[in-house]
């Protein structure tokens, strides 16, 4: 491990920062609605959106991106490495976040829906004002530990190019006489973000808690 | 119609591939797991020394991501004189990875056993090593099987990294029909499909089995 391949490997920090917060963000939204749709009472609303959650989360993430990256093209669609791991990572974050909600929205007290509607509130009203911003908080820890779990599994759009830190690391590998040292560099890396991020999470959940109605 | 019959071209190939996918996902689940329960037994009633080689084991294991372990043991062993083949490389690297993860997970399991079933079975004069056996781990490896089984099929989608090593597991045997007939997407969705008629039903399967031992709680 020297300094050097430290730096050369940090170069792809952004790049792994960026990926997993595109990612994340995508997610974070996308899920919303797939979380609604899910809930539907309609089944042929509801039924479908169930088979996409389930066929996002079934086919695993380095074959959504290659499907992205090399597939596509042959529809014209055409994307740079960075956009189609983005992408990807984002749709099937946006799968599993619509479960991690629908697990805060059975964990919001029922009496909130019901003081809700007892003071005449629109459904919308109800859930972008009162049931909304608590399945925010109540999910934190969730949504934590899964953009932690993405953090790691950005490493994946390396294999289509992408130039995060694992990019680096291999290149640095097949570069030098040295081959075991950068990956073992980007491994520390990789814990010490995890480490650091986690530590992130609680402080933050601590924080939000506060807010929730019992 | 077209799309049809190059599947059926491609199927018996992919389905080769897919066997390596699963003999692999068996293998390193079969000799994670109980790696993962001795690491969580480790954890919970060994002494500070063992307690700390066990943490960090884990802790090392959980933050390094499989597709990085897997680059390792490959690429980066043999500079120590160490080579593996890549299905070997990729079972030692999935092991590892699950032996870290589903120790987290059987700890919680472990956890649940009511402290008052070990204290009557100290009352009773049980060796510690009997208490684990008999009281400790039937009960606590009960509660934590639904996420064993979810972890199981991320283990099963995770052999797929194993195509940056030159495993001729699905995804290596679908990316190869591509590059050789450019038909990438009919090829890749194909495989896509076979990843999910193993993970859907085996989901489906951890919902019920969760529900069921719910029951008893």
């Amino acid at each position: 491990m020297t300094p050097e391949v430290l730096l050369s490997i940090l170069q792809g920090l952004p790049t792994t920062l960026v990926l997993t917060a595109g990612a994340l963000a995508l997610g974070a939204l996308g899920g919303i609605p797939l979380v609604l749709l899910r809930r539907s009472p309609v089944a042929l609303i509801r039924l479908p959106v169930r088979l996409l959650i389930e066929v996002l989360r079934g086919i695993p993430p380095i074959v959504w991106l290659f499907l992205i990256f090399f597939g596509l093209p042959s529809l014209g669609v055409r994307l740079g490495p960075l956009t189609a791991g983005i992408l990807g990572m984002g749709a099937i974050s946006a799968a599993y976040l619509a479960e991690i909600y629908r697990g805060g929205l059975a964990a919001v007290n029922q009496g909130q829906y019901e003081a809700s509607m007892a003071l005449g509130m629109s459904t919308p009203d109800m859930m972008s004002r009162i049931v909304g911003p608590q399945v925010v908080r109540v999910s934190v820890p969730a949504v934590a530990t899964y953009g932690i779990g993405l953090l790691k599994d950005s490493s994946i759009a390396f294999t289509i190019g992408v130039n995060e830190m694992l990019y680096f690391a291999s290149s640095e590998s097949r570069a030098t006489t040295d081959a075991i040292g950068p990956f073992l560099t980007v491994a520390a890396v990789y814990i010490l973000l995890s480490v650091l991020s986690a530590w992130g999470a609680r402080t933050l959940n601590a924080r939000l808690r506060r807010r929730v109605a019992r | 119609m077209t799309v049809l019959s190059e599947w059926g071209t491609y199927f018996p190939q992919l389905l080769q591939g897919l066997l390596v996918s699963l003999r692999l996902a068996a293998i390193s689940l079969g000799v994670g797991i109980p790696i993962g329960l001795a690491l969580a037994i480790a954890n919970g009633s060994g002494g500070r020394v063992v307690r700390s080689v066990a943490v960090v084991l884990v802790e090392i294991g959980r933050g390094m991501p499989a597709l990085v372990m897997l680059q390792l043991v490959y690429f980066g062993l043999p500079s120590l004189g160490v080579s593996f083949a890549s299905f070997t490389a990729a079972a030692l690297g999935l092991t590892l990875t699950t032996a870290a993860y589903t120790s987290e997970i059987i700890r919680g399991g472990l956890q649940s056993v009511p402290a008052g079933e070990v204290e009557a079975a100290e009352a009773l004069n049980m060796s510690r090593f009997d208490t684990l056996r008999f009281i400790v781990i039937p009960q606590g490896m009960r509660v934590a099987v639904p996420s064993l089984m979810g972890f199981s099929i991320l283990i099963f989608q995770g052999t797929a990294l194993a195509y940056t090593i030159a495993l001729p597991e699905l995804l290596a045997t679908a990316y190869s029909i591509g590059s050789s007939t450019f038909r990438y997407l009919s090829v890749l969705t194909l495989a896509g499909f076979m990843y999910v008629a193993i993970t859907v039903p085996m989901s489906m399967l951890t919902e019920r089995v969760e529900l069921r031992l719910s029951r008893h709680l």
